[in-house]
C-alpha cells in the first residue's frame, strides 16, 4: 500500500506573497515540500517577464480590435502562471501550450509575430516547434496532455533529463484526454508536469458546473500523481512550486500535477461577452490580486527594484509592442500552393493533380491581371 | 517457400522492423505477454523486451496521443487498436493531430506512426468487433490508408508503412488472419499506392480491397464457369494513395466495372471508386458503374451477418445487371431531337 501523503496537495493553495506583496510564512507542508522564497534575481526576471508579457497581451488585444488578428484569447491576470513556469524550464525541456498561452510563448523567447501567426491566419503555427521545443498551441482541449506524456517518456528513452510542461485550463480537466494524459504519464513514470490554470471559467461555464472535486489538484491523486495547488496570482509561489515540480519529475520520480488558482481578467476572447455570465464585482475583487502589483511591491519593499529599473522595463515592453505593431501591420505574404506542401511527406497523385489545377488557376489569374494592367 | 499465414506475415514484419530500427516501438492493449488478441505481436515482448513492445493502459485516445508525443521525439510508434470499433476513442487524436501535425508545423513535426486496425466482419464477432471503419480514415487528408489482402502484401506493406514518414492507417481484414499462402519472408511486393491485378479478364473489372478480395476471386471463377463472363479482379491494396492508373487501364480494357466493398455503401470508399471510374473512363463504359456493398445498417449480430456481407451471389447478380444485351440507345442524340 503506497503512502498517499506524498501525492496529496497542500490543503490550501501555496502562497509566499500576500495580496499586498508582503512575504508570508508558508504552511508547514509547503515548507516540507521545499517551497521557499526564490532568490531576488529570479523574482526580478519573473517581474520583467510579466511586465513585457502583459504589454504583449494588450497589444495583441488591440491588434484584434484593428482586425489584424482573427481572434485573441487574452491571459491577462494569469501573468504569473504564464511567466514563472516557463522561466523555470531548462533548455532541454519541452512546452505544450494552448491557445491561451501566447504570453508564455513570448516569455519562452519565441518571436511574438511567430506566436501570433496562428491568429493572424497565415498558417496554423508560426514557429518551429523543434527548434523552440514547443509544440503548436493546441486548440482541442486537453489533447496535448497525452502528447506531453508521450514526449516526456520519449525524452527519457533518449537519455535526456528533460521534462515536458503541459498547460491546460480548468475546463480541460473534464476532457478524457486530461485523465489519460495523467494516467499514461504516471504508468510510464514520465517526467511530465501538468499545470492547470484554473481561471474559474471555461468560456462562460463556472468551475462549479465543471467539477465536484474539492480542488482540481486532487484529480492527480487517483492516478498516483504527485499533486499541488498554488496561488496562481502569487509569482513567487508559482516559481517555487514549479521549480520543485520540475525537480521531482527530472529526478525520475514521475509526473506532477499543479493547479494554479487564478482568474481570467478579460473575456474568453474579444468575441465573447463576459458580462453575460459574471459580475463586475467579481472582476474587481481579482483586480486586487494582480500578480505584477504584488511582486513589484515586494521587490521595491525589499530594495531590489527602483523607479529607474521599472521605467526601463516599461520602455522595453513598449518597444516590443511597437515592433510587434509595426510588423503585424504589414500584410503577410501567403502562398496558395503551400497548401499542398506539408500535407504528406509523400503526397498522393490525387493531391498533386489538385496542386496542378490550382497552379493553373493562379497562372491564368496572373495573366489576366497583366492583360488588364497593360490595357 | 513455405506456407505462411497472414497473421504470421504481420508478426514477422513487426519483428524485422523492431530488429532493424531501434526507433520502432510497438504499443497497444494486450500486445505484451498475450501477444495481442489476434496474436499478431506474439513473442515480441519476450524477444525485444517490454521496453520495445509495450502493454499500455486501456485507453485508445491515450495510446494514439502518446504515440504523437513519441513521434515528436523521433520514434516510429506502431500502435494497435484492438478492434475497429475500439479505435473510435482515438478518433480525435488521429484526425486532429496525427493527420494534421505535419501540415500544421510545415513539416517540422512529421508523424511516422502506423495505426494497425483489425477490421471488418465475417468472423462471427459480436457488435463493435466487425466494423468497416476505413471510410472515416480515407476521408481525412494527411493519412495514408492501406489494407493488404495477402500474406505477402501484409508483410511488405507493413514494413513500408512503418518506414513511411507519413502516418499510415493499416487496416487488417481480420477474416484473412489465418489464411495461408506460399511466401518466403522477408518479401517485398510493390510500394504503398499500387494496386494489383489479381485475375486478368476481358469482360468486366471487379474493383475491390481487403476482406472482399477473396470473395471477388471466387465470384470471378463462378462467373467464368457458369456465365462465361471473364472477370478481371483489381485488389487496390492502398486506398490512400489511390491507384487511378491501374483501375483506369483495367476498366478501359473491359468496358464494365463493379465496385465491391464490404463497408456500408452510402458515401463510402466504394462510392469514391465508382465516381473516379466514371469520371475517367466514361467513354469506355458500356454500362453504369455498379456497387456491391454492405447494407446501410449497423453491423448485424453474428447470426445475421451473412445477410449483410456482399457475398458471391450479390456480386454475380450485380455483374448480370451490367446491360449486357442492350443496344446503344441514340434516340436522345441532338440529331434525333432536331429531326
Amino acid at each position: 500500500m503506497s503512502d498517499i501523503s506524498g501525492l496529496l496537495p497542500c490543503p490550501e493553495p501555496v502562497q509566499l506573497l500576500s495580496a499586498d506583496g508582503a512575504a508570508v510564512e508558508p504552511s508547514q507542508q509547503a515548507t516540507e515540500r521545499g517551497y521557499t522564497m526564490p532568490e531576488p534575481e529570479a523574482l526580478l526576471a519573473v517581474w520583467r517577464g510579466m511586465v513585457v508579457g502583459r504589454r504583449f497581451d494588450a497589444q495583441a488585444t488591440a491588434l484584434t480590435k484593428q482586425g489584424r488578428l482573427a481572434v485573441y484569447p487574452s491571459s491577462r491576470g494569469q501573468d504569473a502562471c504564464q511567466v514563472a513556469p516557463v522561466l523555470a524550464l531548462a533548455e532541454q525541456d519541452w512546452l505544450f501550450p494552448t491557445y491561451r498561452d501566447s504570453m508564455a510563448l513570448v516569455t519562452h523567447g519565441i518571436d511574438p509575430v511567430e506566436v501570433l501567426t496562428l491568429l493572424r491566419g497565415d498558417w496554423h503555427c508560426g514557429y518551429d516547434p523543434k527548434a523552440t521545443r514547443t509544440a503548436p498551441q493546441c486548440t482541442p482541449l486537453a489533447t496535448q496532455a497525452v502528447h506531453a506524456a508521450g514526449a516526456a517518456h520519449g525524452l527519457t528513452r533518449r537519455g535526456s533529463d528533460g521534462v515536458a510542461l503541459c498547460l491546460v485550463g480548468d475546463g480541460a480537466t473534464s476532457e478524457g484526454d486530461f485523465h489519460e494524459g495523467l494516467n499514461f504519464a504516471a504508468v510510464f513514470n514520465a517526467p511530465a508536469v501538468f499545470l492547470v490554470q484554473n481561471n474559474k471559467y471555461a468560456i462562460s461555464v463556472p468551475l462549479a458546473k465543471q467539477t465536484k472535486a474539492p480542488a482540481l489538484a486532487y484529480k492527480g491523486v487517483g492516478y498516483g500523481v504527485r499533486s499541488e495547488q498554488v496561488d496562481g496570482n502569487d509569482p513567487a509561489a508559482m516559481l517555487a512550486v514549479m521549480r520543485e515540480a520540475y525537480a521531482h519529475a527530472r529526478a525520475g520520480h514521475g509526473p506532477v500535477l499543479v493547479e494554479a488558482h487564478t482568474y481570467r481578467m478579460e473575456a474568453h476572447t474579444n468575441a465573447d461577452d463576459a458580462t453575460r455570465y459574471r459580475t463586475a464585482d467579481e472582476v474587481d475583487e481579482w483586480t486586487g490580486q494582480d500578480p505584477i502589483v504584488r511582486l513589484q511591491a515586494y521587490l521595491v519593499q525589499e530594495g531590489h527594484l527602483d523607479d529607474d529599473r521599472i521605467q526601463e522595463v516599461r520602455e522595453e515592453a513598449d518597444a516590443l509592442a511597437a515592433d510587434l505593431r509595426a510588423r503585424m501591420n504589414a500584410e503577410p505574404p501567403v502562398e496558395p500552393l503551400e497548401l499542398f506542401d506539408h500535407v504528406y511527406a509523400r503526397p498522393t497523385p490525387q493531391l498533386l493533380e489538385q496542386r496542378e489545377m490550382v497552379r493553373t488557376e493562379l497562372d491564368s489569374h496572373v495573366t489576366q491581371q497583366e492583360m488588364e494592367s497593360a490595357r | 517457400m513455405s506456407q505462411v499465414t497472414y497473421a504470421k506475415a504481420l508478426n514477422t514484419a513487426l519483428r524485422d522492423a523492431l530488429t532493424e530500427d531501434p526507433d520502432v516501438l510497438v504499443l497497444g492493449e494486450d500486445v505484451g505477454a498475450l501477444g495481442g488478441v489476434f496474436r499478431i505481436t506474439d513473442g515480441l515482448t519476450r524477444d525485444f523486451g517490454e521496453d520495445r513492445c509495450v502493454d499500455t493502459p486501456l485507453a485508445e485516445a491515450g495510446i494514439a496521443g502518446f504515440a504523437v508525443g513519441l513521434a515528436m521525439q523521433g520514434f516510429r510508434p506502431v500502435v494497435e487498436m484492438q478492434f475497429d470499433a475500439f479505435g473510435y476513442p482515438a478518433f480525435e487524436q488521429v484526425v486532429s493531430h496525427i493527420a494534421k501535425m505535419r501540415n500544421r508545423t510545415r513539416g517540422a513535426l512529421p508523424m511516422p506512426i502506423t495505426i494497425r486496425i483489425p477490421y471488418a466482419g465475417g468472423i462471427g464477432g459480436v457488435e463493435h468487433h466487425c466494423d468497416s471503419s476505413e471510410g472515416y480514415y480515407v476521408h481525412t487528408p494527411g493519412l495514408h490508408v492501406v489494407t493488404p489482402a495477402t500474406p505477402a502484401d501484409a508483410y511488405s506493406l507493413l514494413r513500408e508503412s512503418i518506414a513511411s514518414d507519413d502516418p499510415v492507417v493499416f487496416m487488417e481484414p481480420k477474416s484473412r488472419y489465418y489464411t495461408k499462402a506460399e511466401v518466403e519472408l522477408p518479401t517485398r511486393t510493390e510500394p504503398i499506392g499500387q494496386a494489383a491485378v489479381r485475375r486478368e479478364g476481358s469482360d468486366v473489372t471487379l474493383v475491390t480491397y481487403g476482406p472482399q478480395v477473396a470473395a471477388a476471386l471466387k465470384a470471378a471463377e463462378v462467373a467464368a464457369a457458369e456465365e462465361d463472363w471473364d472477370v478481371e479482379v483489381v485488389d487496390l491494396r492502398s486506398l490512400v494513395p489511390f491507384d487511378d492508373a491501374t483501375v483506369e487501364a483495367s476498366v478501359r480494357k473491359t468496358g464494365r466495372a463493379v465496385v465491391l466493398a464490404e463497408a456500408q455503401g452510402f458515401a463510402g470508399m466504394g462510392a469514391e471508386i465508382a465516381a473516379r471510374v466514371q469520371e475517367r473512363c466514361f467513354h469506355s463504359l458500356a454500362a453504369p458503374v455498379l456497387r456491391v456493398a454492405g447494407l446501410d445498417i449497423p453491423y448485424p449480430p453474428p447470426k445475421l451477418e451473412h445477410t449483410h456481407l456482399p457475398g458471391i451471389d450479390r456480386v454475380l447478380d450485380t455483374i448480370a445487371r451490367l446491360q449486357w444485351d442492350d443496344e446503344p440507345d441514340l434516340t436522345h442524340t441532338p440529331q434525333e431531337v432536331s429531326a
